[in-house]
């Protein structure tokens, strides 16, 4: 019996152990063949046309789904997971930015233009899968957790008279969208360093150690973002859970030592620059929980076609054209110390200027012991143009005084968009679609049937140029302006504008800023051309194993661009007085209130007067004027002394024991609180 | 001493037409004068921007209460202010009121003072709104001094749906209809009843010779008839309102809506752009904790006053109203110059009954000169910059003292009348 029982129980330990081998082996190849989370670093560098540098950081982190995961992460935030979780976020963006992005030399059609520049100050905006009615409880507990993380202060997003619901002008799908701006929110270091936190390395190692604070900030444009989205809640099969998408966009003005040679042709040499004179960094240890860690070199489409003149100029039409596409660096303009891994070529270009170029370097093969350090070094001095969006977007204000004004917005074509709209000519008659869409804060009290459009500087009627308009008039203390408009402009427009007039609004004391005569900024209008997608064509053989950025890059979207903030200067109260002004308010109130009052009861006084003149006649004087004084004292009309005198005898003795009754309890009554 | 009206309506009329060509002559030079945006014109609730606003919201079916709140909005009808229309049903508004319960000239001279007051030209020729609520506050008053009851109901229940505060007009109304126009108190009445002393009184060239006389025969017992009637009438043409009110702003949210935007625009003193009133400074300075507080007491400041007032004057029912018109526009939480002519020359009606007025030449100087200063402080602090609040806010609060000190004096006056009469009374007794 022991024998057997014993052999059983080997049976089942054998098989229990088969059984649990069988399942470990069987989740290990699910988990291999199946989605894990990953992590890339990739890091874009660009010379702009001005001298200066673009430098655009990408890290991408994905989470697989929880259903399939579970909640536990190796790689991803915590606090991120938490918070998609918590508040059903489906999407979300969040930009920190410091400068403006010059639309004019930095180009404003290509991918990191339209999707990664972002207004001054703070942009968020969420889209929750939550019913309707709960959108707005869901996106004030996002925007107090963001506070939270990141240090600023997004809370203010969350009064109703801060962000707006757009409803089409924004994004297409914006049916639970919120969308909120502060303009003026200034940042810096403390808003980077949470912001770092959430990459598994930090900056500890990896390309986020190029981010050397004191460079980054000097730089003439930074924005950090951070957007998320999530399959978590969706019905559709979404490959991840949560995608993360941080980026960081500096432009930098190199160190230039060599700067002031200048050529034979009057034109300046563009600085060179290298890792380590934009970063004062270089990049060393490699994160190695990165799937991927990539650079990119990237010459814009003009200056690729440039570049192309100038070396059939030089070598005088040898056959060799196009050797600088196949990796020879030494061509007569400029110069890369390292030799990249790739090159990645636009196939096809909707640009006129020709396809752009990318030198793909691998951070794999660096280490700390043997640091990547790419050197960019011009020959030759170059002048060539970032693309543009079919039409240049600003704002200003008109008027002058603190009690009316104007905001303009005005549209100005770019020298492509000519260009570019004869392709885009149809048979249905040209027409450039123009998306504006624009918030205005409650004290700037926009009216709406003021709107004026002008098309090439003559005054045009809305019917024919609007398409579609959506106002949502603001609210005193509740909720913003919102202005949602699609125009039609004809094709050959030079320029268009469109006014609006406002009153500017009075606010209560408390509602101005400790800086109240700065004036109030009033968010960035968004304007969009959906018609054009700023998408880049790139020749990729092994699409599964395509870096985040890349693909970002060749994904569709539309045209964006930000306008200006407006600085609005309002009317301001004295701070100083309100103690002032409340007491003498009230004066002139009891002013009207006492003296109306004692002109309608004047009549009882004009009858005690005839009334005390007959008794004085009759009584003597003295115990008349007493019992008038007491009846003065005790507030109750007089009466005229009917009685004897002993009547007026008692009241005092009863007056003056009252008087010594109230003494003794207020006495009493300190003696107690002391 | 009584002028016949055949003499007096041609020179009458000549002036009540001039003053509407002046008007007109104003309107068309709009832009030299840019009236419309002045702050002592155009109140939130009056400006016809603000109207123009809310009637292209509408149009692009939208609701209009949710931008900017103009009691006048309620009427789903685009109005466009014939203004001159409206001043001159205001004018015959006015000369009849007058030819019915007063003599003649103080009605003409109220009216052509209502024309030719510059308060009014200038809020005509800016193109606010109130000169249609102060036409609809005048015409209630008609309507009640010449019993036509429905009229009265009328123009009450308009008045007051466009600026909610002729409201409290309804107990003047009342006691017009009560107990007929202004008359002495009717105690004395019943004491030279008594005495038989009407024919000794008869003698009096004043107003006062009819209100005396024709109660003496048949003592004053309150009219219960016209009360109810007017009661019943204001209640349909309320329901009436209401309901035009439902029907055209049932999409926007509905009545309870409206009245939110509009009467809780007015009573919560939303807005505070400045105006020549003195609440708009001080709620923009007020702590918020006690900003409900302060709204409770100055409303209540309005109200408070209503029943001494009605006992004190019942027995002169039209100079209570004006009383009252004259106690609310002071107090209103978006006063405009408009309400104070309004109350400037309905106090004419009374010239008779009022000339032994204390500190009128005081007064006088003040309304001008704060009418003077007022647009310099303004223009000082809003478009040179050069100013602050506090110097607009002096020229309000003294605008507030001024007509503080009118309207006590203006019932000071009227009581010391009345005494005096009493005392004619007792001296002829004894």
């Amino acid at each position: 019996m022991p024998t057997s029982t014993r052999s059983e129980m080997v049976c089942l330990k054998l098989v229990l152990v088969l059984f649990i081998l069988c399942f470990a082996s069987t989740s290990t190849g699910k988990e291999e063949e199946g989605i894990e989370e990953q992590f890339t670093e990739e890091l874009l560098l660009r010379p702009l046309p001005d001298r200066k540098v673009l430098a655009h950081f990408h890290f991408d982190t994905r989470a697989p789904p929880t259903d399939s995961y579970g909640r536990h992460h190796r790689i991803f935030p915590k606090a991120i997971y938490q918070l998609v979780h918590k508040y059903q976020v489906r999407e979300m963006e969040l930009s920190f930015t410091q400068g403006r992005w010059n639309y004019g030399r930095w180009g404003g059609y290509d991918p990191i233009a339209s999707s990664n520049v972002k207004p001054p100050g703070v942009e968020l905006w969420a889209v929750f899968d939550v019913p309707q009615d709960q959108v707005d409880a869901s996106w004030k507990n996002l925007t107090h957790t963001l506070s939270g993380l990141f240090c600023a202060s997004v809370n203010y997003l969350e009064s109703s008279t801060a962000y707006s619901a757009p409803d089409w002008s924004f994004r297409e799908f914006s049916g639970n969208l919120r969308y909120g701006t502060l303009p003026r929110e200034a940042v810096c270091t403390e808003n980077l360093t949470p912001w770092l936190k959430l990459l598994p390395c930090r900056d500890k190692a990896g390309l986020s150690g190029l981010m050397n604070r004191s460079s980054i900030y000097r730089g003439f444009y930074h924005s950090q973002r951070l957007h998320l989205t999530s399959g978590e809640f969706n019905s559709k099969a979404v490959n991840y859970g949560i995608m993360l998408e941080q980026t960081l966009t500096v432009v930098l003005e190199p160190n230039t030592l060599e700067a002031g040679v200048t050529r034979s042709s009057g034109l300046a040499l563009q600085p060179s620059w290298s890792l380590s004179s934009l970063f004062g960094r270089e990049v060393g240890e490699r994160c190695v929980l990165a799937k991927s860690s990539n650079v990119y070199v990237q010459l814009e489409g003009s200056l690729v076609s440039v570049l192309k003149n100038k070396w059939e100029e030089t070598s005088a039409y040898e056959a060799d054209t196009l050797s600088y596409e196949e990796g020879s660096l030494s061509n007569p303009s400029f110069e890369l110390s390292v030799s990249p891994n790739r090159i990645i070529k636009e196939v096809t270009s909707l640009q006129p200027e020709g396809p752009s170029i990318l030198y793909h370097y691998m951070m794999e093969n660096y280490s700390d012991s043997k640091p990547f350090e790419l050197e960019f070094k011009w020959k030759s001095p170059l002048v060539w143009s970032c693309p543009q969006a079919p039409l240049r977007a600003s704002r200003f204000l008109m008027g002058s005084g603190n009690e009316r004004g104007a905001i303009a917005i005005s549209l100005q074509a770019t020298k492509r968009s000519d260009d570019l709209l004869v392709a885009d000519i149809d048979e249905k008659g040209c027409r450039l679609r123009v998306d504006v869409f624009q918030v205005v804060p409650w004290y700037v009290k926009v009216y709406y049937h003021t709107l004026k459009l002008f098309v090439d500087e003559k005054p045009q009627s809305q019917a024919g140029i609007i398409e579609k308009m959506r106002v949502s008039p603001s609210e005193d203390k509740v909720s913003p302006g919102v202005m949602e408009l699609i125009l039609r402009l004809p094709c050959g427009v030079r320029s268009a504008a469109i006014t609006l007039e406002f009153d500017k609004g009075f606010l209560h004391i408390d509602e101005y800023p400790p800086d109240a005569n700065q004036g109030f900024d009033i968010p960035s209008a968004v304007v969009s051309f959906p018609d054009f997608q700023a998408t880049m064509h790139f020749f990729e053989d092994n699409s599964s194993n395509e870096s985040p950025l890349v693909s970002k890059m060749k994904e569709r979207s539309s045209v964006l661009s930000y306008t200006e903030v407006l600085l609005v200067p309002l009317t301001t109260p004295d701070f100083s007085m309100p103690y002032n002004v409340i007491t003498i308010t009230c004066t002139v109130f009891a002013l009207y209130f006492g003296s109306l009052l004692n002109a309608l009861r004047k009549r009882v006084a004009e009858e005690e007067r005839r009334l005390k003149s007959k008794a004085a006649k009759k009584s003597g004087r003295v115990p008349l004027l007493l019992s008038k004084l007491l009846a003065k004292v005790r507030g109750r009309p007089w009466e005229p002394p009917q009685a004897a005198s002993t009547s007026s005898s008692q009241i005092s003795y009863k007056l003056i024991f009252k008087v010594i009754l109230v003494a003794g309890i207020a006495a009493g009554w300190q003696y107690h609180h002391e | 001493m009584e002028v016949p009206p055949q003499k007096k309506r041609p020179w009458f009329w000549s002036w009540s037409i001039a003053a509407v060509i002046f008007r007109l002559v104003l309107v068309y030079f709009p832009s030299s004068l840019n009236l419309s945006s002045r702050p002592e014109v155009s109140t939130p609730v009056t400006s016809l921007r603000r109207l123009a606003e809310g009637y292209w919201l509408k149009q692009s079916s939208m609701s209009p209460y949710a931008d900017f709140v103009t009691a006048l909005l309620i009427r789903a009808t685009g109005q466009n202010l014939q203004v001159a229309y409206g001043r001159s049903l205001e004018l015959l508004g006015l000369s009849r009121v007058s030819e019915n319960s007063e003599f003649l000239p103080s009605g003409d001279i109220a009216a052509l003072l209502y024309l030719w007051n510059p308060f009014t030209i200038v809020t005509c020729v800016g193109s606010s709104t109130s000169p249609v609520e102060n036409f609809f506050i005048v015409l209630s008053l008609y309507g009640a001094c010449t019993r036509l009851v429905p009229l009265a109901a009328f123009g009450w229940v308009i008045a007051s749906h466009l600026s909610l505060y002729p409201a409290v007009i309804v107990i003047p109304a009342v006691l017009l209809l009560g107990y007929g126009p202004d008359a002495p108190p009717r105690k004395y009445l019943l004491q030279s009843n008594d005495a038989n002393f009407g024919d000794n009184l008869s003698s009096d060239s004043s107003s006062e010779h009819r209100g005396l006389k024709t109660p003496a025969v048949k003592p004053a017992n309150f009219l219960w008839r016209p009360v109810v009637l007017f009661l019943s009438w204001a209640s349909v043409w309320a329901l009436y309102v209401v309901v035009l009110c439902w029907m055209s702003v049932k999409e926007y949210g509905g009545l309870w809506e409206m009245f939110k935007r509009t009467y809780g625009f007015i009573i919560t003193v939303q807005d505070l752009s400045p105006n020549i009133g003195v609440l708009w400074y001080f709620f923009a300075e007020v702590f918020d904790f006690f900003r409900s507080f302060f709204l409770i007491v100055f409303h209540m400041n309005i109200l408070v006053m209503i029943l001494p007032l009605a006992i004190r004057l019942n027995h002169r029912p039209f100079f209570l109203a004006v009383v009252y018109i004259a106690i609310s526009s002071m107090l209103k939480s978006y006063p405009s110059v408009s309400d104070s002519a309004l109350y400037l020359s309905l106090l004419a009606l009374f010239i008779n009954e009022l000339a032994d007025i204390q500190f009128s030449f005081f007064l006088f100087c003040g309304y001008v000169g704060v009418s003077l200063l007022s647009p310099v402080m303004h223009n000082l602090w809003i478009w040179r910059g050069t100013g602050n609040a506090n110097f607009y806010f002096a020229t309000a609060m003294a605008y507030a003292c001024f007509q503080i000190v009118l309207v006590v004096e203006c019932v000071n006056a009227m009581l010391n009348h009345d005494r005096m009469i009493r005392k004619k009374l007792s001296t002829t007794k004894a």
